[in-house]
């Protein structure tokens, strides 16, 4: 689905990431983690090609991402579901309306019975007018995942998205991502939250990538 | 593109103008622009449609005519007169030729001396008029015989004249068409700079819909149908005003010259309506020029 090849980026300073090779193969479920500002969301940014590596091959769908039109790129957006660390709404749209963005922007119907049945899925049913400024973080976060799955893309790249959210509501939202995986979407979750890559052991067979010494490791047993 | 065009009024396309949040207390400065600039164009079309008119009739009209002036002393005024006549009649290219009579001479000088004109105490001139054939006659040979069998005559072939006036017509009507392009680049230019500050306003907006998947094409109709919108509407209202304004201009036969006739006549009055959808055509280029633009600039 995605291939590294080689692959660095900086943002202008010294690399942030060097020597990136992997694959993330379809259906398979990767816990992303590392210290804060180790480059956890630099990595997933390259993942949807909302950064160019600065050397190296990124692939996505087969595609290689350099070589992409402005349209290619949006395209592939398109089957590729991501919630945003910072979530990223249009704030003079109701929630329904955000949540349902990717349909309007390709012109694709919306279904209100399928918003409903999505918005109660979050458990955001009843706040589907309200506005985001004025939505909870873990409200956000939980219609960040709506926004991203409307589509059913066959990736889904969440960046901590149990940031905001107390322990039940992690594992809650960590449970969608389960079910979401066993229908057989690839996923990329980043977080540093240890006990939560624990616990999911019973939910999903997920293998962790760890950045260490600006390295993309597969890591071992000794979480 | 024109299908684009035609589209903007679509359904997809009103969704795509609700993504892009309202540009509040600015967005009547476009539509204003836009119905000034109307609002000129409407005059400088009828100035140069009026000069345009004015330069046709004196070169077509007036170049068809000419006179010719005797000065002789009374007692040979009558002779050189029918020497003249006879001189004209005989010359190939002039249609006719004739003497014009006192009374004519003397409602020609009232304008200048008023109605109570002594004629017969002043040495006046003889005036014959000759109306010149389609294929013209030849000024210079005619100038020469005149000399050489009346020397009290003197050939006024009005050309002197009536040409610069006819060019300047002419210069006038270029002057309008120039300054209609003007009025139109213009436009552009400030619509261009309106869609460019709506754009980078919206730089978080647009940079939400490139990452839920939104082609180019997209955000920059939402922008387009806006600004093509506003400026249409502008110049609705402007060449409304413009047309108006022209049509309470008093009317030709009350002063007669050139002024008054800056009016439109018949089915030119139809033209002032072509403005807002050339406002429209203008504000559609320039915004979707603006916006792929400034989205490539972007990100
Ligand atoms: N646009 C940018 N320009 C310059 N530097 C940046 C930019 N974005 C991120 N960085 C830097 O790159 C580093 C990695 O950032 P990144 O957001 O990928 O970290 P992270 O692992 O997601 O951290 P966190 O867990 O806090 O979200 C940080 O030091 C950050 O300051
Ligand atoms: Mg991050």
């Amino acid at each position: 689905m995605i291939a590294f090849e080689n692959v660095a980026y900086s943002y202008g300073g010294g690399e942030l990431l060097s020597e990136i090779s992997l694959k993330l193969a379809p259906g398979s479920f990767h816990f992303l983690t590392g210290p804060s500002g180790a480059g956890k969301s630099t990595f997933l940014k390259l993942c949807y090609a909302e950064l160019l590596p600065t050397a190296g091959h990124v692939t996505i769908f087969d595609r290689e991402v350099k070589g992409l039109s402005r349209d290619e790129v949006a395209d592939i957006r398109r089957r590729i579901g991501v919630v945003h660390q910072d979530c990223r709404f249009l704030d003079h749209l109701p929630l329904a309306a955000n949540v349902t963005l990717p349909l309007t922007v390709s012109d694709r119907e919306v279904s209100n019975d399928d918003l409903g049945d999505l918005l109660s899925w979050v458990g955001l049913r009843h706040l589907a007018d309200a506005l985001p400024p004025s939505l909870s973080g873990g409200e956000r976060q939980r219609a960040a995942l709506a926004r991203a799955v409307i589509m059913d893309p066959e990736i889904i790249l969440a960046d901590e998205p149990t940031g905001n959210l107390d322990w039940d509501m992690s594992m809650r939202l960590l449970q969608l991502l389960a079910e979401l995986n066993r229908m057989g979407k690839t996923i990329v979750m980043a977080t540093h939250d240890l006990n939560l890559i624990r616990q999911s052991k019973t939910m999903v067979a997920a293998r962790v990538l760890r950045i260490r010494n600006r390295r993309v490791q597969l890591a071992g047993a000794d979480l | 593109m024109l299908r684009t065009a035609l589209s903007l009024l679509g359904r997809g396309d009103r969704q795509a103008d609700r993504v892009v949040p309202p540009s509040g207390h600015t967005a009547w400065l476009t539509s204003f622009t836009a119905g000034a600039m109307t609002f000129l164009a409407v005059f400088a079309l009828a100035l140069s449609l009026a000069s345009g008119r004015l330069a046709d009739r004196w070169s077509e009209a007036l170049a068809r005519t000419a006179t010719v002036r005797i000065s002789a002393p009374p007692d040979q005024m009558e002779m050189q007169t029918r020497v003249v006549l006879d001189i004209l009649l005989s010359t190939p290219g002039i249609a006719s030729a004739r003497a014009l009579t006192d009374d004519e001479q003397k409602k020609l000088l009232e304008p200048w001396f008023g109605p109570d004109l002594p004629l017969e105490a002043l040495p006046m001139p003889r005036l014959i008029e000759l109306t010149e054939a389609p294929e013209g006659y030849d000024g210079e040979g005619l100038r020469k015989r005149l000399a050489g069998e009346a020397p009290g005559a003197v050939l006024d072939d009005h050309t002197r004249w009536r040409r610069p006036l006819a060019s300047a017509a002419a210069r006038l009507r270029l002057l309008g068409i120039v300054s209609i392009a003007l009025i139109g680049g213009t436009m552009a230019a400030m619509i261009t700079l309106a869609a460019n500050a709506a754009l980078a306003a919206n730089s978080q907006v647009i940079e939400v819909l490139r990452l839920v998947g939104a082609h180019d094409g997209y955000i920059a109709r939402a922008f387009v149908r806006r600004f093509t919108l506003r400026a249409f509407t502008g110049a609705l209202a402007g060449a409304a005003a413009g047309t108006l304004g022209v049509a309470l201009l008093p009317s030709t036969d009350a002063a007669g010259g050139f002024l008054t006739g800056l009016g439109f006549t018949g089915w030119w009055w139809f033209l002032p309506l072509a403005l807002p959808l050339i406002a429209a055509i203008v504000a559609f280029v320039a915004t979707r020029h603006a916006a792929l633009t400034k989205l490539r600039e972007l990100m």
